[in-house]
């Protein structure tokens, strides 16, 4: 008898001990895209996080399928707290009613005391989503190839009498239509009002014939450091993270030309009805402060969302290559800009692919 | 059955009729033991029958079922739906047509499903996606008369041919994807037009598919009937070795044979640089032909990946051919040539018929290859539905390309069967 009891005992002890720490060990799933992008936000978000508040964080990666997100919300069962997304995903799911509303006066202040909202650069805040970085479409070269004048704007990619060679474009019309217009003389701000138009998109057309003979087309993301690389092309279009780790890793002489360059971004969201939320929330705050967003780019070629961060930029985690000048929102490089809008491009993907596939097929 | 025909007494005229041992007459006795050893056969290959219709067939009839048939928009818009069943396309529906619409978009916002809507009607109009997600947001503060509010919002919804659209895509059969596979659409009069010159695509890739595919077929004819030849009369130990020679690359994996071709085509891979260097093309890598990433590439790289197909089923027809018909020709007196031409050549027909037919419709339908090698101007239909599967989500189109391309190669075959034969086929 006496056996039992005390059993009893400790079984009761035992499920409040659980209760009691589960109640005390909060924690909350942080879904992203792993990787080297992961691995970065784990050393710039999460581990400072958890040092600081104790909450735990279970890290997940996604493919970028947002289906999981809607099944959670209608049946009620979020388990991912916080998830990395693309705006076009963002910006659909809050009109589906699927994402938390952020109040951009939640957010916390600037280092330099500025209000989330002044400091965000602009577009990069959304009524369900922050913007944690900035990653860019640009074009590079391989500087051994040019002995004299260096290509430095976007036209000079579209010149092919002054920089001869092999050009690497990837066969989409999105981003490609953008550099040709802008190649052609389109100031960065216009180019969508221009590419609204039909005489607009026959006009980058047109640029784009100026190439075509020397182009040397691409699709997946890693194939264009491999095409410079191999000699294959002397420039190319490319992802800026990309061409930023080929050049440090395999210390190859590319240089990205900023001139042009198409830029987006990725944002936290969190998916409604979590019973996280609080937490989460926290984790957000604290994950898109000044200095957490300057720190990420310690592992990482993608620029933090906020004005008051760039200053931060310090080091590569190599501890000698110095990020501000890699950023796509350096002072220097940010001067012709443009995003990437993706309602265009929504309402407009399937026409002009098809009018590219036509082109290209000819 | 015809031997049991044979056996069978036509004319039962005699009263003692053949019986079995239990008294049956053997006629219906014979019946019922076929009719059992097919019923057995029957239920043998049932589970094969059964996976090809339920991984095969079925599959196939549901996408080409969704070719004339995408319920998104009845289902999404029944008002809508109703209301234009009787719309005469003369001009912009009325003041009802719009309210409907409001109501069905108002349901569908609550249903979180404009998006999709947008993203439907996106494919046969270009711009509908912000047209619908616009009208959608502001549902709630739209007022009668709606036409009105919704011309007001957006002057898109003037545009007869986008309500000819929502009426295509809205019914139970509707020809707008098959005429959008053949570069036509629906004018703002409803009446079929081409699509501006700038957009006309498909019908150019059907028909590079198939000439790319003819002309694969001839070459690997005059490429795999020589070795098809010495695998049939060269000795045994020879001709295994042949064989191997022809079947292991069959059976290496298909990615590893088309990134070697990657490998020796492209512009420093083996074959250039090798030619450079004996100083036959320049030694500067940008200087130098592409071979690879457009036309050419796709060419070699599937004339080598076909030639398999070609050279089995010629070799087993030739394998049968009994080398003294050759031999009796060449005694009464008809030289090498002749010999070839009357007596050999027309004994391995069949197995021309079967290898071209094989190789020219196992191309037409060819995927990875053109994918991985086709580059700008070397890639065929099957990528362009691959295309609207994966990325653009246009999955009523690829099923309209996919269904013209079935009934192609069913014409072809069809053809094949009038000119050849089928019956000529020789498969080994």
């Amino acid at each position: 008898m006496k056996q039992w009891k005390l059993l009893g005992a400790t079984a009761v002890a035992a499920v409040l001990a659980v209760s009691y720490a589960s109640a005390q060990q909060k924690s909350i799933t942080v879904v992203s895209w792993g990787g080297a992008y992961t691995k970065s936000q784990v050393e710039a978000y999460h581990k400072p996080f958890i040092a600081k508040t104790g909450i735990q964080i279970k890290s997940e990666d996604y493919d970028g399928n947002v289906a999981p997100i809607k099944a959670q919300v209608q049946t009620n069962k979020v388990t991912w707290d916080v998830v990395d997304v693309e705006l076009a995903d963002a910006m659909r799911m809050c009109d589906e009613g699927l994402l938390e509303k952020i109040n951009p006066k939640s957010l916390l202040a600037g280092a330099d005391g500025k209000p989330a909202a002044e400091d965000f650069i602009k577009g990069t805040l959304h009524d369900c989503g922050v913007a944690t970085i900035i990653w860019s479409t640009v074009y590079a070269y391989d500087a051994s190839k040019f002995s004299g004048a260096k290509p430095s704007t976007m036209a000079d990619f579209f010149d092919t009498k002054k920089f001869p060679g092999k050009r690497g474009v990837r066969k989409v019309p999105k981003n490609n239509l953008e550099f040709a217009l802008m190649a052609d003389g389109v100031p960065a701000a216009d180019v969508y009002k221009v590419m609204k138009t039909k005489e607009g998109v026959e006009r980058a057309f047109k640029k784009l014939d100026t190439i075509k003979n020397d182009v040397v087309w691409w699709t997946a993301g890693a194939q264009p450091p491999q095409l410079l690389g191999d000699g294959q092309v002397v420039m190319t279009t490319a992802y800026n993270g990309r061409i930023f780790d080929a050049a440090l890793k395999d210390n190859k002489p590319f240089t990205i030309v900023w001139d042009g360059q198409i830029w987006d971004i990725d944002l936290w969201v969190l998916p409604k009805g979590s019973s996280n939320k609080d937490a989460a929330m926290e984790f957000l705050k604290f994950s898109t402060s000044t200095q957490a967003l300057a720190d990420q780019a310690k592992w990482i070629a993608y620029a933090p969302a906020r004005t008051s961060s760039i200053p931060l930029v310090a080091k590569y985690n190599d501890g000698k290559t110095d990020m501000a000048p890699h950023m796509p929102t350096a002072p220097a490089n940010f001067k012709n800009a443009v995003q990437n809008d993706f309602v265009f491009w929504a309402d407009k993907q399937d026409e002009l692919t098809k009018q590219f596939n036509a082109w290209l097929a000819k | 059955m015809t031997t049991l025909g044979g056996l069978a007494p036509s004319k039962p005229s005699s009263s003692d009729t053949l019986v079995a041992a239990d008294g049956t007459p053997l006629v219906r006795k014979l019946a019922q033991v076929t009719r059992r050893a097919r019923l057995k056969a029957f239920l043998l290959v049932l589970p094969l029958l059964l996976f090809i219709v339920v991984v095969f067939v079925l599959p196939i009839a549901q996408m080409l079922w969704l070719s004339v048939n995408e319920p998104t928009i009845r289902q999404d818009l029944p008002r809508t739906t109703a209301r234009l069943a009787t719309w005469d396309r003369q001009e912009l529906p009325g003041e009802d047509v719009f309210a409907a619409l409001v109501e069905d978009l108002k349901d569908a916002r609550e249903r979180q499903a404009v998006g999709r809507i947008g993203a439907m009607m996106n494919h046969v109009y270009s711009g509908a996606r912000s047209v619908f997600v616009g009208a959608g947001r502001r549902t709630g503060s739209l007022a009668a008369p709606y036409s009105k509010a919704l011309l007001d919002l957006d002057a898109t919804w003037g545009d007869p041919r986008l309500w000819i659209m929502i009426q295509s895509m809205s019914q139970h059969t509707t020809s707008i994807h098959y005429l959008n596979a053949v570069d036509r659409t629906l004018d703002e009069r409803g009446n079929i037009t081409p699509v501006p010159e700038n957009q006309r695509i498909h019908i150019w890739i059907f028909w590079r598919t198939l000439w790319m595919s003819a002309l694969i077929t001839c070459m690997c004819l005059p490429l795999g009937y020589p070795v098809a030849y010495l695998l049939a009369s060269l000795p045994l130990r020879t001709s295994n070795l042949l064989m191997i020679c022809v079947l292991l690359p069959f059976w290496t994996a298909l990615l590893v044979r088309i990134t070697a071709w990657i490998a020796i085509l492209q512009s420093d891979g083996v074959l250039l640089s090798s030619l450079a260097a004996l100083g036959f093309v320049d030694m500067d890598t940008a200087k130098r032909p592409q071979l690879v990433y457009n036309m050419t590439g796709t060419l070699v790289a599937m004339v080598h990946v076909l030639l398999p197909s070609m050279i089995l089923p010629l070799y087993s027809v030739m394998k049968t051919i009994p080398p003294s018909y050759a031999r009796a020709a060449r005694s009464l007196g008809a030289t090498s040539l002749t010999t070839f031409r009357r007596i050999y050549f027309p004994q391995t027909i069949p197995g021309i018929a079967a290898g071209a037919l094989l190789v020219f419709i196992l191309s037409v339908g060819y995927y990875i290859t053109p994918a991985l090698l086709g580059g700008k101007d070397g890639v065929l239909i099957s990528n362009f539905i691959a295309l609207h599967v994966e990325s653009s989500l246009n999955w009523s189109l690829a099923a309209a390309l996919g269904g013209l391309l079935l009934m192609a190669t069913l014409i072809l075959y069809w053809l094949f069967n009038k000119i050849v034969g089928i019956d000529s086929l020789k498969m080994g």
